[in-house]
C-alpha cells in the first residue's frame, strides 16, 4: 500500500479527469477500508524525502482536511474520530510530522506545520500530547534556519488554533521567548525574522500575563517597533500587524509607547510602500475602534466606571495626526470608484478621518475647515475630491451646531458640484457627502433643518438630475435620497415635504432599476433600496401612487420567472433581481397593509402575489428564499384569515424553509413567518401544526443549525399554543420537556462574556413567550390542570432568574408576564406554589417599583392575576 | 491562514436595506406577539356573558329536536362590553341590569361587621357604568340607556396622544352620577385599561380605583378633553368612627344611605348578599319608597315576577315564593308567564318563622312600569316593610361593633364533632 499511495496521491493530481476521479475514489475507498493505516500512509508519504514534491504536499493536505472541517457538526465528528484512533498509531503520525519540520523542501514543512496546529487543536485541551511545545523548543537556538523558521511558523499557528486558557503560563513563557528572540534585529535570517514576527501576531493573544509586567512589555514593544523599521517590506509589514493588533488587545498598556509608534507611523504613511503605509492608518483606525467603544460605554457620564479608562490618545494626536491624514486623501487612484475590490491609502486615510471625527466631535472641524477651504475650487480634480471627501468624513461625529451652519454654506456649493464639476470622481464623492448631510444632520429629531421649503425642490431635482449620470454618481445619488426620505419617515401622518414630489420620485427610482447598465456599480441594488425607503414614508395622501407600483413591480418578478436557460453568472443575477423585488413587495405589503384604507384595494392583488412568491421557492438561491418569505410573512399580516386559501400551496415550502439548516437566515426568518401565520389564522392553522411542530422540535434538537435560530423557535412555540389554544395538549410531552432543559441551560451565565449573556437572554426570553403563550392558550379551557405539573419548575426557573440578576428589561418583562401568566390559568389551584416563590414577592415588587413602564405594567398584570388565584 | 485583511467599508451607508427589512419584519412580528399576548390576556377574564336565556322568551319550535340537546338559544351568547353596547330594548336592558353588582338591603346585621366590612356614603344619583374606550367615554344606566358620551381623562377615553396604552384596550367604572355638581362618583372598578378587575375582591378593586383613578388626571376639573369630573368616594373600615364619619361626616355630595362591602367579596353581577344598603331620615330623602307621583303610598307596594305554576316570585337566585295566583284569574286577566305584577302588602303584613317568610297578604293592583326589568328583591322588600314597621337603626350596628369587639376577646367554645 505504502507503494500504491505516491502513485494515487499523483493520479489524484492528474490532467486527465477519469484518472483523477479514479484516484479520488481509491483514496476514499482506502480510507473508509482502514482510516489508521490511511492517515499514518498520508504522514509517511510527507515525511519521506524521496517522494515527489506533489505527493508529499497533497498527503498533507488530506490529512489536514482529517481533522477540521468549517461545519460545526463535521468538524464535531472528525475531532471525536480522531480521540478515538489508537494512541500507538497517533503517535507514529506525530512522529512523522514532527520530523518534517527539518525536511528542505519548504512546502513539505509548511504543510507539516499546519497540520501539527490542528493536531495541537484537537489534543491540547484535552490535555494530550503534553510534550509538544518542549519538543518544538528543545535547542531551538542549535537549529539549521529553515528547521528554525518552521518552528516558529509552527508556534505560530498553534496559538491561532488553540484558545490560551489550554496552555500552561510556563509554556507560553517559552513560546513568547523563543518568538521574540526570532524578532530580534539579531536574527539574521530574513525568513526565521519573518516567521517570528507572523508568529507574535497569533501568539499576543497568550501573552496578558507578559504584558502586566512592565520589563516583559518593554521587551516586547521594543522589538517590534524595532521590526517596523526592518529592511525587508515584509517584515515590516507584519511588525506593523503586530501593532494594531497590540492596539485593540492591549490598549490600556500603550500609554508608554504611544509616542514612539506615531512617529513610527508617520514615517511609514508619509514614506514607505503602500501594503506597509495602510497598516500604519490601521493601528489608529483601531484606536478610533477602541476609544468609540470606550466613550460609548461611559455613555457621557464621566464617573460611571468603566473595565477601561480612556487615555484620548486620538484627542492628544489630534494637531499631528489630521494633517498626516488629510496628506493621504490627495494619493487617489484614477478609478478607484468603479474598482469594487479597491482599497488605497487615500482611501483608508479617509476612513480613519472619518473615524478620528467620531471619537474627538467637535474638535476635528477647525482642524479640516482650512484643508476644504484651500482645495475645494482648485483646478486639479485630486484637490476637489480630497477636500470634499474631507467635509464627508467628519459629518459623523461633531454636534449639529458646530456643523449646521457650515453645511448651510455647503449645500448649494455642493448641489452645483454634483451637476456641474468634470470630474465624475468629485461627483461621485460630491453626492456620498450630501448622503452623509441627511443621514446626520436632516430627520425630525434636528432643532434646524438643513432641508427647508426653500431648498427642497432644488436638493430633489438635482438627486434626481443625477440618478441619470454614470453608475456610481447615480448609486450615490440613490443612497442621498435614502436618507433624504428617511429623515421624514418618523414625521408621523401629518402632510410629507415630500408629497408634491412623491410621483416624479418613484418614477425616476423606477427609471434607474430599468436602466441597461444598472447592474453595474450596485446601482439597481441602491435604486430599489430607495424606493423601498421612499415608499416606507409615504403618507394616505401619496398611498395610491405607491399603489400604482404594485403591478408594476409584479410584472418585473414575473418576467424573471419566465426568463429560462441562463448561464450559471445570468442566474445569479436574476436570483438577486427576484431578491430585490420580493423585498420591494414586501415593503409595499407592509405598509400598504398597516392602514385599513389601503388594505382592500392592495388585497385585490394577494392571489397574484402569492402565486409569484411560490414560484421564486423553485430557484435555489437563499437570498431570494428569505425574501420571499419575508413578504409571505407581511401578507399573511395584511390578510388575516383569508389567508388560509394559499396554506396547503405553501405548506411545503414552509417546511422546507424550516429544514433549510445551511441558510440558517432562510429558517429563521421561516420561523418568524410561523408567527405571522398562526396570528393571522388562529386555530385554523391547526392542520398544518403537526407538521410544523416536528420540525421545528427537530430544529432544536439539531446541532447543525445555527444557535441563533432557537430563541424564536421557542418563541413560536408560545405562538401556537396561543393560536390553538387546548388543541396544543398532544405537543406538551415533547415540548415541555424542551423549554425545561433549556432553562435549566440558560438560568446561569456565570462567567460568561457578554455575547453570551447576551444569547443566554434572548434564550430566556424565547422559552418564556413559549410559557405565556401556552398558559394563555390553556386559559379557560377545562384541561389547564394538564399544566400543572410543569407550574413547580418554571416558578423555579422565574426564582433563579431572580436570583441570578443579571437578565435584561425584555427578560425582566416576559418573566414577570409568565409568573402572571401562570397565576391567572392556574388560578386557586396554584396559589400555594405561587406565594411560596421569591418571584411572587421580592421579583414581583422589584417589578412594579421598575422605571421602565413595560416591567411595570406586566406586574400590574401579574399583582392583579395573582391575587384573583389567591383570593379565590 | 492568510495575513489579516484590514480593509474597511469605503462609502458605504453603515445598514443594508436587507438588513433593515429583516429587522422591521422582526419588529413588526414582536409588536403583533405583544398584542396577541396582551389581548389573551384580557379577553376571556372580561367577557361578560349573557348567563340566562331571557326568560319570557317563547322557545322555536324545531323540527328536528334531537333528545338530550340543549335548548336551540341555551348556548350562553357571550358579549363583551362593547359589542353589548349595540343590544336595544328590552335585551339591553336585561343587559346591563345585570353587569352591576346590586346591593341587598340590610335586614340584618352581618357578623364581624368590624373586621370584614368597608362603609361609605352612597352619593345620591344615578347608577351607572361608565366605559372608556377607543378615544371616548360612555356612560349608561341601569336599564342600558346612554347618559352621556363624553371625552375624558380615562385611559383611552379622548382622542389625545395618549401612548399609555393600546387603543384596544378599556377601562369599566361603577358609577353615580351626582347632578348638582355634575360629577361621575366612582364606587367600584370592573376593568382599568383592558385589565378585568371582576375577580378581584373589594379590598384590591378599591385600592386600585384609589391609586389609578387620580393617575389620569380623572379627578380634575373639565376641560376640553375632559368633559365631566370623576371624583373618588371615601371608603371606611366599617368600625365605630369609620362608622361615624360615613354616616355623619360632611361629604362633597348628598348622601343616599350607607353602602357596605364585604372586603373579600368579588365583583359579583346581580343581587349580592356582600353588598349591602341602608338608609335611614338621617342619611336619605328616599326611604320609603313613594309611587310615581311621588307620594309614599299607604300601603307598601311590591312587585313579584309571575312564574308557570302561578307562583308569584322575587328577583332572587333562588327566588323567594311570597304567593300564587289561581289559574283561573291568570287567564281572565291576560297574564303570562313572566309578568311583572305589582301587588299591595294588606293589613295582615308580612309574618316570619324562623327567619323565613312565612305568609304574605298580597293585594293585585295590575302589570308594572314597562320600564322595569326585574321584580323587587327578598330584600328590598322585607327591608321596606321593617321601615314601616320596626326599622333597623345606626345603633343598632354601632352596638353589633362593640358585642363583637368584646366577643373577640372571649375565649371560645369547642365545637364537638364526634
Amino acid at each position: 500500500m505504502a507503494m500504491e499511495i505516491t502513485q494515487i496521491l499523483l493520479n489524484a493530481q492528474a490532467v486527465d479527469g477519469a484518472v483523477r476521479k479514479n484516484a479520488e475514489e481509491n483514496l476514499k475507498q482506502f480510507q473508509e477500508q482502514n482510516l489508521p493505516s490511511f492517515l499514518f500512509s498520508l504522514a509517511g508519504e510527507l515525511a519521506n524525502e524521496e517522494k515527489p514534491a506533489e505527493s508529499r504536499k497533497l498527503a498533507g493536505l488530506i490529512l489536514k482536511n482529517a481533522l477540521d472541517a468549517k461545519e460545526q457538526h463535521r468538524k464535531y465528528e472528525l475531532v471525536q474520530r480522531w480521540l478515538a484512533l489508537d494512541v500507538s498509531v497517533k503517535a507514529q503520525i506525530k512522529s512523522c510530522l514532527i520530523k518534517t519540520l527539518s525536511s528542505p523542501s519548504g512546502d513539505a514543512r509548511s504543510t507539516a506545520s499546519q497540520v501539527i496546529a490542528k493536531v495541537a487543536g484537537i489534543e491540547l485541551p484535552q490535555k494530550q500530547w503534553p510534550e509538544l511545545i518542549g519538543t518544538l523548543l528543545s535547542n531551538i537556538h542549535q537549529l539549521p534556519p529553515h528547521t528554525k523558521q518552521a518552528t516558529l511558523e509552527t508556534l505560530g499557528y498553534i496559538c491561532e488554533e488553540v484558545s490560551p486558557d489550554a496552555v500552561e503560563q510556563d509554556h507560553v513563557n517559552k513560546i513568547l521567548t523563543a518568538v521574540v528572540q526570532g524578532m530580534n534585529s539579531s536574527e539574521a535570517n530574513n525568513d526565521v525574522r519573518l516567521a517570528a514576527t507572523r508568529a507574535l501576531y497569533n501568539a499576543l493573544g497568550f501573552a496578558q500575563a507578559n504584558f502586566s509586567n512592565d520589563m516583559e512589555r518593554d521587551y516586547i514593544m521594543r522589538v517590534v517597533c524595532e521590526a517596523t523599521l526592518s529592511p525587508e517590506v515584509k517584515i515590516r509589514q507584519a511588525a506593523f500587524e503586530c501593532l494594531v493588533a497590540i492596539s485593540s488587545t492591549y490598549y490600556e498598556k500603550l500609554a508608554p509607547y504611544i509616542h514612539d509608534i506615531f512617529n513610527i507611523t508617520a514615517k511609514a504613511v508619509k514614506e514607505d510602500e503602500e501594503p506597509v503605509a495602510l497598516q500604519a492608518i490601521e493601528f489608529w483606525s483601531s484606536i478610533c475602534d477602541e476609544e468609540i467603544d470606550i466613550l460609548d460605554e461611559y455613555g457621557g457620564d464621566f464617573s460611571a466606571d468603566s473595565d477601561i479608562p480612556c487615555f484620548y490618545f486620538i484627542k492628544q494626536a489630534l494637531p499631528v495626526l489630521v494633517p498626516m491624514l488629510l496628506e493621504t486623501l490627495l494619493k487617489q487612484e484614477e478609478d478607484q470608484d468603479q474598482d469594487e475590490g479597491a482599497w488605497n491609502i487615500a482611501m483608508a486615510g479617509g476612513t480613519c478621518l472619518g473615524l478620528v471625527a467620531r471619537t474627538v466631535g467637535d474638535d476635528i472641524v477647525p482642524l479640516v475647515m482650512p484643508f476644504i477651504e484651500g482645495n475645494i475650487t482648485k483646478p486639479d480634480w485630486r484637490q476637489r475630491e480630497a477636500a470634499t471627501y474631507a467635509f464627508g468624513s467628519i459629518l459623523e461625529g461633531p454636534s449639529p451646531e458646530k456643523l449646521v451652519p457650515i453645511v448651510n454654506v455647503a449645500l448649494n456649493f455642493m448641489l452645483s458640484a454634483l451637476m456641474k464639476d468634470p470630474s465624475n470622481h468629485v461627483k461621485d464623492t460630491t453626492a456620498w457627502t450630501l448622503g452623509r448631510m441627511f443621514e446626520f444632520l436632516h430627520g425630525s429629531t434636528l432643532d434646524t433643518p438643513i432641508i427647508t421649503p426653500a431648498n427642497c425642490q432644488e436638493i430633489i431635482t438635482v438627486l434626481l438630475q443625477s440618478m441619470k449620470d454614470v453608475p456610481n454618481v447615480a448609486e450615490k445619488a440613490c443612497g442621498a435620497l435614502y436618507f433624504l426620505a428617511q429623515g421624514y419617515e418618523d414625521m408621523g401622518p401629518s402632510v410629507s415635504p415630500l408629497t408634491p414630489y412623491f410621483q416624479d420620485i418613484l418614477q425616476a427610482l423606477y427609471g434607474v432599476t430599468r436602466r441597461e447598465d444598472a447592474g453595474e456599480s450596485r446601482l439597481r441594488t441602491a435604486a430599489y433600496e430607495t424606493l423601498n425607503e421612499v415608499v416606507r414614508c409615504s403618507t394616505d395622501e401619496t398611498a395610491p401612487m405607491v399603489m400604482q407600483l404594485v403591478p408594476l413591480i409584479m410584472m418585473e418578478l414575473h418576467q424573471t420567472l419566465e426568463t429560462q436557460k441562463l448561464t450559471a453568472d445570468e442566474r445569479e443575477k436574476q436570483n438577486e433581481l427576484q431578491g430585490l423585488l420580493c423585498g420591494c413587495l414586501q415593503v409595499i405589503i407592509q405598509k400598504l397593509g398597516s392602514s385599513e384604507a389601503t388594505k382592500y384595494v392592495f388585497l385585490q392583488c394577494a392571489d397574484q402575489m402569492m402565486g409569484l412568491f411560490l414560484r421564486v421557492f423553485s430557484s435555489k438561491s437563499a437570498t431570494a428564499h428569505e425574501e420571499a418569505m419575508l413578504a409571505i410573512g407581511a401578507l399573511a399580516y395584511a390578510a388575516g384569515s383569508n389567508f388560509e386559501k394559499y396554506m396547503s400551496e405553501f405548506y411545503r415550502y414552509l417546511e422546507m424553509g424550516l429544514q433549510n439548516f445551511e441558510d440558517y437566515q432562510v429558517c429563521a426568518i421561516t420561523v418568524g413567518v410561523v408567527g405571522d401565520l398562526c396570528r393571522a389564522l388562529e386555530d385554523k392553522i391547526s392542520p398544518y401544526c403537526d407538521g410544523i411542530m416536528t420540525q421545528l422540535l427537530k430544529d432544536l434538537s439539531s446541532n447543525q443549525l445555527h444557535r441563533s435560530v432557537k430563541p424564536p423557535i421557542f418563541s413560536c412555540f408560545g405562538d401556537i399554543a396561543l393560536a390553538i389554544g387546548e388543541n396544543f395538549e398532544k405537543y406538551l410531552i415533547y415540548a415541555m420537556p424542551m423549554l425545561q432543559s433549556a432553562a435549566e441551560l440558560s438560568a446561569h451565565t456565570s462567567g460568561a462574556d457578554d455575547d453570551m449573556t447576551e444569547y443566554t437572554n434572548s434564550l430566556r426570553n424565547g422559552i418564556l413567550e413559549a410559557y405565556s403563550g401556552i398558559f394563555q392558550g390553556f386559559k379557560g379551557s377545562p384541561k389547564t390542570q394538564l399544566l400543572m405539573p410543569y407550574a413547580p419548575h418554571i416558578l423555579q426557573f422565574l426564582d433563579s432568574l431572580y436570583m441570578e440578576k443579571d437578565m435584561d428589561d425584555v427578560v425582566m418583562k416576559t418573566a414577570i408576564g409568565v409568573l402572571g401568566d401562570l397565576a391567572d390559568t392556574l388560578g386557586n389551584s396554584a396559589a400555594p406554589l405561587i406565594q411560596n416563590s421569591v418571584s411572587s414577592k421580592d421579583f414581583l415588587n422589584e417589578c412594579l417599583s421598575s422605571d421602565d413602564s413595560m416591567i411595570k405594567e406586566s406586574a400590574e398584570w401579574a399583582k392583579m392575576a395573582i391575587s384573583r388565584a389567591i383570593s379565590f | 491562514m492568510a495575513p489579516p485583511d484590514h480593509r474597511r467599508p469605503y462609502k458605504r451607508p453603515a445598514i443594508s436595506d436587507q438588513q433593515r427589512r429583516r429587522e422591521l419584519s422582526l419588529l413588526r412580528q414582536a409588536q403583533s406577539r405583544l398584542d396577541a399576548q396582551h389581548r389573551a390576556r384580557c379577553l376571556a377574564s372580561s367577557v361578560l356573558s349573557l348567563e340566562n336565556p331571557e326568560p319570557d322568551s317563547v322557545p322555536e319550535l324545531e323540527l328536528e329536536s334531537k333528545p338530550g340537546e340543549e335548548r336551540s338559544e341555551a348556548p350562553p351568547k357571550e358579549f363583551d362590553v362593547r359589542q353589548a353596547s349595540k343590544l336595544r330594548g328590552a335585551e339591553a336592558r336585561k343587559w346591563f341590569a345585570r353587569q352591576l353588582m346590586l346591593p341587598e338591603w340590610m335586614i340584618d346585621v352581618p357578623d364581624r361587621l368590624s373586621q370584614d366590612w368597608y362603609v361609605f356614603a352612597r352619593p345620591a344619583g344615578k347608577r351607572c357604568f361608565v366605559v372608556s374606550s377607543n378615544g371616548a367615554a360612555v356612560s349608561r344606566l341601569r336599564n342600558g340607556s346612554i347618559l352621556h358620551r363624553f371625552p375624558s381623562a380615562l385611559p383611552s377615553g379622548a382622542r389625545t396622544r395618549d401612548v399609555s396604552g393600546s387603543a384596544q384596550s378599556y377601562s369599566i367604572l361603577d358609577c353615580i352620577f351626582h347632578e348638582p355638581d355634575q360629577t361621575y362618583y366612582a364606587i367600584d372598578m370592573l376593568c382599568w385599561r383592558g385589565y378585568s378587575l371582576y375577580d378581584c375582591t373589594a379590598e384590591f378593586r378599591f385600592f386600585w380605583l384609589n391609586s389609578k383613578l387620580a393617575e389620569t388626571g380623572a379627578c380634575e376639573p373639565p376641560s376640553q378633553y375632559h368633559r365631566y369630573r370623576f371624583s373618588l368616594v371615601p371608603v371606611y373600615n366599617c368600625d365605630h368612627s369609620g362608622l361615624h364619619a360615613a354616616y355623619t361626616g360632611a361629604a362633597p355630595y348628598v348622601k343616599d344611605g350607607l353602602l357596605f362591602y364585604n372586603k373579600e367579596a368579588h365583583y359579583q353581577t346581580g343581587n349580592t348578599p356582600l353588598a349591602l344598603v341602608w338608609k335611614d331620615e338621617n342619611c336619605s330623602q328616599y326611604v320609603i319608597d313613594t309611587d310615581s307621583q311621588g307620594n309614599v303610598p299607604k300601603q307598601q307596594q311590591v312587585v313579584l315576577e309571575l312564574q308557570e305554576d302561578g307562583k308569584l316570585t322575587t328577583s332572587d337566585d333562588p327566588p323567594v315564593v311570597f304567593g300564587c295566583l289561581d289559574g283561573d284569574f291568570i287567564q281572565k286577566s291576560g297574564l303570562c308567564l313572566g309578568n311583572l305584577l305589582r301587588f299591595a302588602i294588606g293589613d295582615g303584613g308580612l309574618s316570619f318563622v324562623d327567619g323565613g317568610l312565612d305568609k304574605a297578604d298580597l293585594c293585585y293592583l295590575g302589570k308594572s312600569n314597562r320600564a322595569r326589568a326585574f321584580a323587587d328583591s327578598y330584600s328590598k322588600i322585607v327591608f321596606q316593610h321593617m321601615v314601616r314597621h320596626s326599622p333597623l337603626k345606626i345603633d343598632d350596628f354601632l352596638s353589633s361593633i362593640s358585642s363583637s369587639v368584646d366577643q373577640e376577646n372571649q375565649p371560645r367554645d369547642v365545637e364537638m364533632a364526634g
